[in-house]
């Protein structure tokens, strides 16, 4: 089966169950937003999607593979990139540094040219700003930064944790707005895991909402938006 | 003002050598947030091993590169070997914060104690690669000779060897990534295992080149580079520990303060000059005299 | 209540236990020959400095490379004090523990604002440099050192009473007051502080706790300690040289307390006996295997060195974690 698999996932944080018997299914090229709120799980599971943090059982597959137990910079190179929350980005390096290091393994130099080209077309603020420390960046900036580097990579299945954490509203419009447009351009597989419902389902087809590690429910996204009893419960409003 | 002149001048000499090995415990800090103790003995080895060249040859100049590139592969096993397990199994508890120190000052005596068994514990002394008498300029001989220069001059082609591939470099930038945030690194794709060991290679090779020009104006024996351990450490505390230039920085201004103390004060303080620059900047520029802004808490 | 009759019954047990231990090595030493007498009395000088290490970087977190150091303070304090002030034996070792203590606290002082590698890097450039002074000073007595002597076992003990149990009863004495002094001093409200900053310094210093007054009192006390084994050190070997305190001593130590748990004071015995007992093993070894000087004359350290080692990899997290873990699986 194609896209992404995720079955009867349970992964332990010490004694605590983080995510308890999970299991949904994001199909190719689909926008699939994971809402909950903090201490949901939503985290503990993208970093082992990518790799970084081991599952106590269940399986997860990628196109028919289970991804379960690989490294997360073998997972980088068959095409699964995670931007990890907190601005992943490296503020000792320069932006351009920092976009380099997306492509750095790519053998394929002339296409990490061309990638990196098109992540500055997608965030012209970057190019203004190539030869300053990533430090000296906004918040919106950083996230633009890290999601450009992670295009570079040229991933089929973009993890994203929390881009808007933290962001003005406007600034999260346009991390957004970004997001839909890469997945409508590039056929990308996107999990986006957000604690902004409203904001993550508008622009999702699918979503899916978990609590204390367990599916509440998952579905269209327009149809969770017009849920009354989820909106009143997990939505928020 | 000659007597100044020469004295900053035997300094730079000296504190080159400091250079080198405060770049050393750099390199492995960064890497892995080990200060490695046993660089005096990695070194230690690579410099027999150049000794062993010399005596077969006759010819420092074949002993180096053998030298640099043994201390290289020593750093890079010592990585695979120990550190690696080292770095999966400590995690908490009463040990585990001090566990990485004392592996390494094991290793320290693992491989002091091997060398000794290997060469036995005589003092054994290097051919002069280049002559150690002093320049003379008309009737003036100044203290700082041909073997000096060698020192200063092999001292800024590493420097600068190290800062190409740091700044230039695809694996410089790795380097660097893993350094910072290892993490985001490993989410960008790069094998921070592999980088690390390259680290502990590069890190072997410098602390080789350090033992290599040392040794020729000194002797040799399984404990005598512990010294210039100690002084590594404190040029690369002046230089904050992070950074490859403070490193740089850090031994030149150790080894011109030594030089200094030595000329116009007394033979005898050396090592207690170097322990009170230690303590004053612990103390009052913990985060060094170069650049980093970190704290000493890691 | 409970608690406080727990605590009164454990000082009971102490109280009791350890004048046993005390008649017990009596005994011993009694029946055993010579060289089993001064390798006690070297065991005893080891428990006292694991002891050392073991408040220093078992309970407070702090690290020290440089007891050897200390030690040698101890060590030429009590010579200084014999051979210029012609103090009483019993009062050099005073001297020492107090100049060992003293020296401490200006180095705890500056030692308590720093953390890990740094804390690491200073006494080791300490271990490394410090025994090496004495050679440029002339009333240290350079290379040959100063002679040290604690005279001979008094008249009453006996004419068979040797000179190797003289200073095996002195040192056993010594460990078992250090020992008794050091669990009290654990179960005191010191200790509970000491305990506190290893695990969390943060929430320690929440609780209320001053960090660096706590942290400068833990390295004045395991200062004070490490002196005191310097000048007993010094006893067994009627002499203090800087080549008495190599830097393969504060290695040692260090091996001895990792051995012994980091933070179990009667661990101490079996860090303690096992180095004094390698020598001897490698000695063994060397005599069956042959072999030259050169390799004999490593032995030991090659067998310190891996024991450090393994002990490390293998219990990276103290032996503590091990026994959690067997305990857990065995329920």
């Amino acid at each position: 089966m194609s896209g992404l698999v995720i079955s009867q996932l349970n992964i332990s944080h010490g004694a605590i169950r983080a995510v308890n018997d999970l299991s949904f299914t994001v199909q190719p090229g689909q926008l699939a937003a994971v809402i909950g709120s903090n201490g949901a799980g939503k985290t503990t599971l993208l970093r082992t999607l990518s790799g970084l943090k081991s599952a106590h059982s269940g399986s997860v597959e990628w196109n028919g593979e289970s991804i379960l137990r690989k490294k997360p910079e073998d997972l980088v190179r068959s095409g699964i990139v995670h931007v990890s929350d907190g601005k992943s980005v490296i503020p000792e390096l320069t932006v351009k540094e920092n976009l380099a290091l997306g492509g750095i393994w790519r053998k394929d130099k002339k296409d990490v040219a061309l990638a990196t080209e098109e992540a500055i077309d997608l965030f012209p603020r970057l190019g203004e700003r190539l030869q300053q420390s990533a430090d000296t960046l906004s918040g919106g900036e950083r996230q633009m930064l890290a999601i450009g580097r992670a295009l570079i990579a040229r991933p089929k299945l973009l993890l994203l944790d929390e881009p808007s954490l933290g962001l003005a509203p406007l600034v999260i419009d346009q991390i957004f707005q970004a997001i839909k447009s890469l997945r409508d351009r590039h056929n990308l597989t996107v999990v986006l895991v957000e604690q902004n419902a409203m904001g993550a389902l508008r622009i999702a087809d699918i979503g899916i909402i978990i609590n204390l590690g367990k599916l509440v429910a998952s579905g269209p996204a327009h149809e969770l938006i017009d849920n009354p009893s989820l909106r009143a419960a997990y939505l928020g409003y | 003002m000659g007597r100044l002149l020469n004295t900053i001048l035997i300094g730079v000499s000296g504190g080159s050598i400091y250079s080198l090995m405060a770049l050393a415990l750099v390199l492995v800090w960064r890497s892995t947030r080990v200060v490695n103790f046993a660089q005096a003995g990695q070194a230690i080895l690579s410099t027999y091993i150049g000794y062993v060249v010399i005596t077969h040859t006759d010819n420092y100049w074949i002993a180096f590169p053998v030298a640099l590139v043994a201390g290289a592969l020593a750093g890079a096993l010592i990585d695979i070997l120990m550190v690696r397990t080292l770095m999966k199994r400590a995690h908490s508890g009463p040990v585990a914060g001090i566990a990485p120190v004392i592996a390494t000052l094991g290793l320290l005596g693992l491989i002091r104690a091997v060398v000794g068994m290997i060469w036995g514990g005589d003092l054994r002394q290097f051919k002069l690669p280049v002559s150690n008498h002093g320049f003379t300029f008309g009737h003036n001989t100044i203290p700082f000779a041909p073997i000096n220069l060698l020192i200063v001059v092999t001292t800024v082609v590493v420097m600068l060897i190290f800062s190409l591939i740091f700044q230039r470099t695809n694996l410089g930038l790795s380097l660097r990534a893993s350094a910072y945030q290892p993490e985001i690194a490993r989410l960008a794709g790069i094998r921070v295992d592999l980088t690390r060991t390259i680290g502990w290679a590069f890190a072997g090779a410098a602390g080789a080149v350090a033992g290599m020009l040392v040794t020729p104006t000194n002797y040799l024996s399984p404990n005598s580079l512990d010294l210039l351990l100690v002084s590594g450490f404190v040029a690369a505390v002046i230089g904050g520990l992070e950074s490859l230039v403070g490193a740089a920085v850090g031994g030149l201004i150790l080894g011109i303060s030594l030089a200094l103390v030595l000329e116009y004060v007394s033979s005898s303080l050396a090592f207690p000059v170097a322990f009170v620059v230690l303590i004053a900047v612990l103390l009052f520029k913990p985060s060094g005299l170069i650049g980093a802004k970190r704290t000493r808490h890691a | 209540m409970r608690n406080l009759l727990g605590h009164s019954s454990r000082r009971f047990k102490a109280a009791i236990t350890f004048p046993l231990i005390g008649v017990a090595l009596f005994l011993i030493s009694n029946r055993v020959d010579e060289l089993r007498v001064y390798q006690g009395a070297n065991v005893a000088v080891y428990v006292v400095a694991i002891i050392s290490i073991i408040l220093l970087t078992g309970y407070s977190g702090q690290i020290s490379l440089g007891h050897g150091a200390l030690m040698a303070v101890g060590a030429y304090a009590a010579v200084l004090s014999q051979v210029y002030w012609h103090l009483p034996v019993i009062l050099t070792f005073v001297v020492a523990v107090l100049a060992a203590a003293g020296f401490g606290a200006i180095l705890g002082t500056a030692a308590g604002r720093l953390t890990g590698p740094y804390l690491a890097g200073t006494t080791l450039a300490l271990a490394v440099g410090l025994p090496s002074l004495a050679n440029q000073f002339g009333f240290l007595g350079g290379e040959q050192g100063l002679n040290y002597d604690v005279g001979l076992p008094p008249a009453w003990l006996g004419a068979d009473f040797t000179q190797y149990k003289w200073f095996f009863w002195i040192s056993a004495l010594a460990a078992l007051i250090v020992t008794w002094i050091s669990f009290n001093l654990l179960g005191s409200h010191y200790g509970r502080n000491w305990r506190a900053l290893r695990s969390n310094p943060t929430a320690a210093a929440l609780m209320g706790i001053h960090v660096g007054r706590s942290k400068v009192l833990a390295f004045t006390v395991s200062s004070g300690l490490a002196g005191l084994a310097g000048a007993l050190l010094a006893m067994t070997i009627s002499l203090v040289t800087p080549s008495a305190f190599p830097t393969s001593l504060s290695f040692s130590i260090v091996t001895g307390a990792v051995l012994a748990g980091v933070t179990l004071l009667t661990g101490s015995i079996v860090g303690a006996v096992v180095l004094v007992a390698i020598p001897e093993i490698t000695g063994a070894l060397a005599a069956h295997l042959g072999g030259s000087e050169k390799v004999t004359s490593n032995l030991p350290g090659l067998l310190t060195s891996v024991l450090l080692i393994v002990a490390v990899l293998l219990f990276p997290n103290g032996p503590q974690a091990i026994m959690k873990r067997t305990r857990k699986s065995s329920q």
